[in-house]
């Protein structure tokens, strides 16, 4: 899922110091799952900034509203009814959803209350963790499943480096090695004969580095 | 010869060679480094100039080498794959053959975590061992990556690092053999503390015959104090001091603790040149450049050899 933490308090208190009437929009997609966007968000996140604006002595006007997904038009469009009536849109989706409602509503100021993370997996409860960096190329069947782009600080394709110890990384101690992860699994695999071979030089291309990327599906269109 | 370097020149002529260090400033001072190039010079077959070590901005790599040159100096061109692209990684390859520089030791870097700009975006476009592939194919195929021909190829005796005591060992000497079949012509080693687990290490790498294939320069690096080597093996990683090692430096009165240092390092070059296999030393006096001399002196490694 796409993971995401809230911005602090203040910063979207700065940021809606020009309106009194706005729409918090959450959504039910990664957003909800990992706790940081969904409808229970938006009805805490509501009352914080009620409060906030009434000690300040200036109310705000929130209308709550959590769309199915903030990544696809039918949903988006749900909330075009709302939207002439209020000054901004507060969205809690992912950046995708933010500008995607920011695409739709071109005369509304759309605002982030979410700093996007990362592709993740929830390892425990309160607890998320990266796994892929979407970098287009994946390359999981040579090494044991977990990706070196991703779980290697300095995305290498031959790790581990020097800094490797006790299988933690050189950039913290609660950081793992993710070359020491794919030694291990390659072991247990018995497929440690894939590292001894000199892998060839990524394409970035299908990665950001290409530009803002597109996946067309003629078959579906 | 692949690059026609004086260190490649002394290896390939049998001798057991000696290389240093040099960090450039942290400014654009170029005194600084003149200074240290009057400490190193005579005492080795080829210097290091360090690519930006541990994340912190110091001058260029290629400017200290080329400083040094100038003051009779033999550079050996550090290159961190950190803070360059393929395309600056090239661009920089052909400038600094261009300017006569002619080894490379090809590095990944360390993450830019260490530095003054943790906030930093970093690259690592192709890791060390797809560095030391690139170097090899401009050198000997004379084409660029892409494919397309190279107006003059740059000529590099190409060099590694490796780090016997780092996780997990059992992948140090597979790393090593891979860096070696990538197109490595020596290899620089962290620096040893731990001879135990060093020659463990060397035998594994005897045993594959990778001590025929590249050349092995040992590094080492003489500890000042005992506090100095507490300090690296708690904050360095992949940095392994054994107990006794500290102990010896830290029975010692602290006024005589880098006397003894020296004399610990001297032991240790000593050790290593009658290891089979090690075709030389790397000593890395950080920032205690003036001791070279002393230490490489009283290794018995002076003067070194002039090989046409």
């Amino acid at each position: 899922m796409i993971t995401g933490t809230p911005k602090p308090i203040e910063e979207i208190l700065e940021m809606l110091e020009p309106y009194d009437n706005i729409i918090l929009a959450g959504c039910h997609g990664c957003v909800t799952v990992c706790r940081v966007g969904g409808e229970k968000e938006v009805q805490v996140l509501a009352s914080t900034l009620r409060l906030a604006r009434e000690a300040a002595g200036r109310k705000i006007a929130i209308t709550e509203i959590s769309l199915e997904r903030q990544c696809d038009p039918e949903y988006v469009e749900k909330l075009r009814p709302y939207v002439s009536d209020h000054q901004a849109v507060l969205s809690i989706a992912c950046g995708a959803g933010i500008q995607f409602l920011a695409e739709k509503y071109a005369i509304t100021p759309v605002l982030p209350g979410i700093n996007t993370g990362f592709l993740g997996v929830t390892e425990r409860q309160g607890e998320w963790a990266e796994r892929c960096q979407g970098c287009g190329d994946c390359v999981l069947h040579l090494t044991g499943g977990i990706c070196p782009v991703t779980r290697c600080a300095k995305s290498l394709f031959h790790g581990p480096c020097g800094g490797s110890s006790q299988g933690i990384c050189e950039v913290g101690k609660d950081v793992k090695c993710g070359w020491q992860l794919i030694i291990d699994r390659l072991k247990a695999l018995n497929q440690l004969e894939n590292y001894g071979k000199l892998k060839p030089y990524k394409g970035w291309h299908t990665s950001r580095d290409g530009g803002p990327r597109r996946i067309l599906r003629e078959d579906m269109i | 010869m692949k690059s026609g370097s004086n260190l490649e020149k002394v290896l390939a002529a049998g001798h057991f060679s000696v290389t240093a260090e040099c960090g450039p400033p942290r400014g654009a001072d170029p005194e600084v480094v003149r200074k240290k190039a009057a400490y190193v010079k005579g005492n080795v077959d080829a210097c290091n100039v360090t690519d930006n070590q541990t994340s912190v901005v110091r001058m260029s790599s290629l400017a200290g080498c080329l400083l040094i040159k100038e003051e009779g100096i033999e550079p050996l061109i550090q290159m961190v794959v950190r803070d360059r692209n393929r395309i600056a990684l090239q661009s920089d390859l052909l400038g600094a053959s261009a300017m006569g520089v002619r080894n490379i030791l090809c590095l990944s870097g360390d993450h830019q975590k260490f530095g003054d700009d943790p906030q930093a975006k970093n690259v690592f476009d192709i890791d060390s061992m797809q560095f030391i592939h690139l170097v090899k194919s401009m050198r000997d195929e004379g084409t660029f990556p892409s494919g397309k021909k190279l107006d003059g190829a740059p000529k590099f005796f190409i060099g590694c690092a490796v780090n016997p005591f780092a996780d997990p060992f059992e992948i140090r000497v597979p790393r090593l053999k891979l860096k070696v079949e990538a197109g490595a012509d020596f290899v620089q080693t962290q620096c040893i503390y731990n001879m135990k687990k060093f020659k463990e290490y060397l035998e594994l790498a005897k045993k594959q015959g990778l001590h025929e294939k590249v050349k092995i320069l040992a590094g080492v690096t003489p500890l000042k104090s005992a506090g100095m080597a507490k300090f690296m093996k708690k904050m360095v990683a992949g940095m392994d001091i054994p107990d006794e090692v500290i102990n010896r430096i830290a029975a010692e009165p602290k006024e005589k603790q880098a006397e003894k240092g020296i004399e610990m390092c001297i032991e240790l070059i000593q050790e290593l040149k009658e290891m089979e296999g090690i075709a030389g030393v790397h000593v890395m006096a950080i920032e205690w450049e003036e001791k070279l001399h002393e230490i490489i002196g009283g290794a018995g490694l002076l003067p070194r050899p002039v090989v046409e």
